[in-house]
């Protein structure tokens, strides 16, 4: 990129400032762009701000006072609302915990389909991928039905499991990629210098799976925390997570516009830092590392 | 890429060991053993996947054969082919399907087309280019449900909504005190989904396809350039086709998604007007209708219409693993 600007900055041939012309005017299409697409997004932080009658006004009150009252109703200091603490803590539950078990179960597997590939290694990983394709909703009922007779019913517990069995396939398809670019001269030299598996796990594969880790794990932990079918059916008073929270404030109640935003943004605030704080780890770990 | 992926693992021992008799015996037990080994660490993420999601997959195809209404339960027994007789006769079912394909194939391909035009603009070095790129990641940063609550109340609402709201302010410009109000959400419920949908899905398009752009070669490019290629030229017989993998991985992750959205039929628009897809379908027969039976047979079709178009889509990114394994 940097050497490419320089060659074009050098040149001072018409057609060149014509090619500069115009890619001041694509970056400005990009900000435009940019802007538009994080509009709603300022949009729904504005309003959050605002009072319930500031926030629904037409035309829209962009300069209106601050006002903290949709927070303050949000997080029942008002004494009207239910309290979000409790779906709070259950959506950090079921996406830390899943998340956890996710890295225990597939970090092995993508290292048996990396590093020393079983035969049939494809085999394997399509099997894993095709779970995938499978309607979560397919299986649904039956998941249901059982939980309903074991008493499992509104246990936060039961998200825990299928939110694993959810992000799995995709965590070993990530992973794999990640661990396939440990060099296998670096695992051979390992093995005659007589390092054994534990050594060559912490000394050699860790290093370089880190970064892999970290982003399996940002995904794992921003599709259970989103995740809202199974967990509307599957649970009720106690073990509702946050975005059944938030379905439940515009039914049950009306509408309070700025109340709606302030818990959206709340919400959405955990996985919004961890994203952008891993923004290079997210591109890589979402093109499933087709990235090389 | 990684070359010992081509390597045929050394799964079965050489015929030569085989017809060797006496010691063989002794090496071929290590040699299954090592296998074991070798196969362990696959075996807890294999078991807990075919436990959590292939057994009540079976569990659904066996109750889509029974006859049970969770509001009848004395009502209960084999009911053959008649639950699915009733989803391929019921209207509404076969509705979903069409509406099911029609918001997955719009929301992919314009999110497809406009994250493409972003990558674009992106790859490009500008001023605050970071800055950029974090703007448009946030609308997948963003709850889903936050989102779909978002679209429904803040921006299309028809009294005080942004959008509405925002005719009003730029005919007020013009000093006209009638701008037009459109009922977003009644006059045209499947775009209004659809425009969310895209909204949240360009970002994931867009990030898959910049990474594409920023792993080609750039000589390449420049060399093109030295020759006077044309940026037209040079995206359609160099860009374009380096990036094939990456848009048709971006096309088969993003379907896999959009395919399964609950969340914005559910809140925007209740699944009305003609904006039930198939989840949200099943979703009501389990929970409004309560027919287990009729609900597991969706289920099953559900299940068929998805392997036909997934055998289909891994074939291509089996193309991206042969590429893998023959690179």
């Amino acid at each position: 990129m940097t050497t490419l600007s320089t060659v074009r900055g050098r040149a001072g041939s018409p057609a060149a400032r014509r090619r500069r012309r115009t890619g001041g005017l694509l970056g400005l299409a990009a900000w435009l762009c940019g802007i538009a697409f994080f509009l709603p997004v300022a949009w729904m932080v504005l309003t959050s701000f605002h009072s319930e009658t500031d926030a629904a006004t037409n035309p829209p009150s962009v300069g209106a006072g601050i006002s903290l009252h949709g927070y303050r109703e949000f997080f029942g200091a008002t004494g009207s609302g239910v309290s979000p603490w409790p779906p709070l803590v259950n959506s950090l539950t079921a996406s830390v915990v899943s998340t956890l078990l996710v890295l225990l179960l597939a970090v092995p597997a993508a290292y048996a389909l990396a590093i020393k590939p079983v035969r049939k290694w494809s085999d394997v990983l399509f099997f894993f991928l095709s779970t995938k394709m499978l309607p979560l909703v397919a299986g649904l009922l039956p998941v249901y039905l059982v939980a309903q007779n074991t008493g499992m019913l509104d246990s936060i517990w039961l998200l825990v499991i299928l939110y694993t069995s959810m992000n799995l396939p995709i965590a070993v398809w990530m992973m794999r990629s990640f661990l396939a670019e440990v060099p296998v001269e670096m695992l051979e030299a390992a093995s005659i210098d007589g390092a054994g598996l534990a050594t060559t796990l912490t000394r050699i594969v860790a290093p370089v799976a880190m970064p892999g880790i970290a982003a399996t794990a940002l995904i794992s932990f921003i599709f259970s925390w989103n995740e809202l079918l199974f967990a509307r059916v599957l649970t009720g008073v106690v073990a509702g997570t946050a975005p059944v929270f938030l379905t439940g404030l515009v039914t049950s109640q009306g509408l309070f516009l700025a109340k709606v935003c302030a818990a959206a943004t709340v919400i959405s605030l955990p996985v919004l830092i961890a994203g952008f704080a891993a923004q290079d780890k997210l591109v890589q770990g979402l093109s499933l590392g087709a990235v090389k | 890429m990684p070359t010992r992926t081509t390597e045929p693992a050394p799964a079965a021992p050489a015929p030569v060991a085989l017809r060797a008799g006496g010691t063989d015996a002794r090496a071929r037990r290590t040699e299954r053993a090592k296998n074991w080994a070798r196969r362990a660490p696959l075996l807890p993420a294999l078991v807990f996947l075919v436990v959590v999601t292939q057994l009540p997959f079976l569990a659904t195809v066996v109750l889509s054969f029974t006859r049970w209404n969770a509001l009848a339960p004395d009502n209960r027994g084999f009911a053959a082919l008649d639950n699915y007789r009733s989803v391929f006769t019921d209207p509404a079912m076969r509705a979903s399907v069409g509406t099911t394909v029609l918001l997955t194939v719009t929301v992919v391909l314009v999110s497809l087309l406009l994250g493409l035009g972003l990558a674009l603009l992106l790859d490009r070095g500008f001023r605050g280019r970071g800055i950029v790129r974090t703007l448009l990641i946030t609308p997948f940063l963003v709850v889903p449900v936050a989102s779909a609550l978002l679209w429904k109340h803040a921006l299309y609402n028809a009294s005080y909504g942004l959008l509405n709201g925002s005719l009003t302010w730029i005919w007020r410009l013009f000093g006209s005190e009638h701008p037009p109000q459109p009922d977003w959400m009644t006059d045209s419920p499947l775009a209004a989904v659809e425009a969310s949908l895209i909204w949240q899905w360009t970002p994931f398009m867009m990030l898959i396809l910049l990474a594409g752009l920023q792993s080609r070669a750039s000589d390449a490019v420049e060399a093109a350039r030295m020759d006077g290629a044309s940026a037209w030229d040079i995206f359609r017989y160099l860009t374009l086709p380096h990036l094939r993998r990456y848009l048709e991985l971006a096309a088969l992750l993003g379907t896999v998604y959009v395919v399964q959205n609950f969340d914005a039929v559910f809140t925007i628009t209740s699944g009305g007007l003609g904006t039930a897809n198939l989840p949200y379908t099943i979703y009501q027969t389990v929970y409004q209708s309560h027919d287990y039976g009729r609900a597991s047979a969706q289920g099953v079709v559900v299940v068929l219409c998805s392997l036909l178009v997934a055998t289909f889509a891994l074939r291509t990114v089996s193309s991206l693993l042969r590429e893998e394994v023959t690179s």
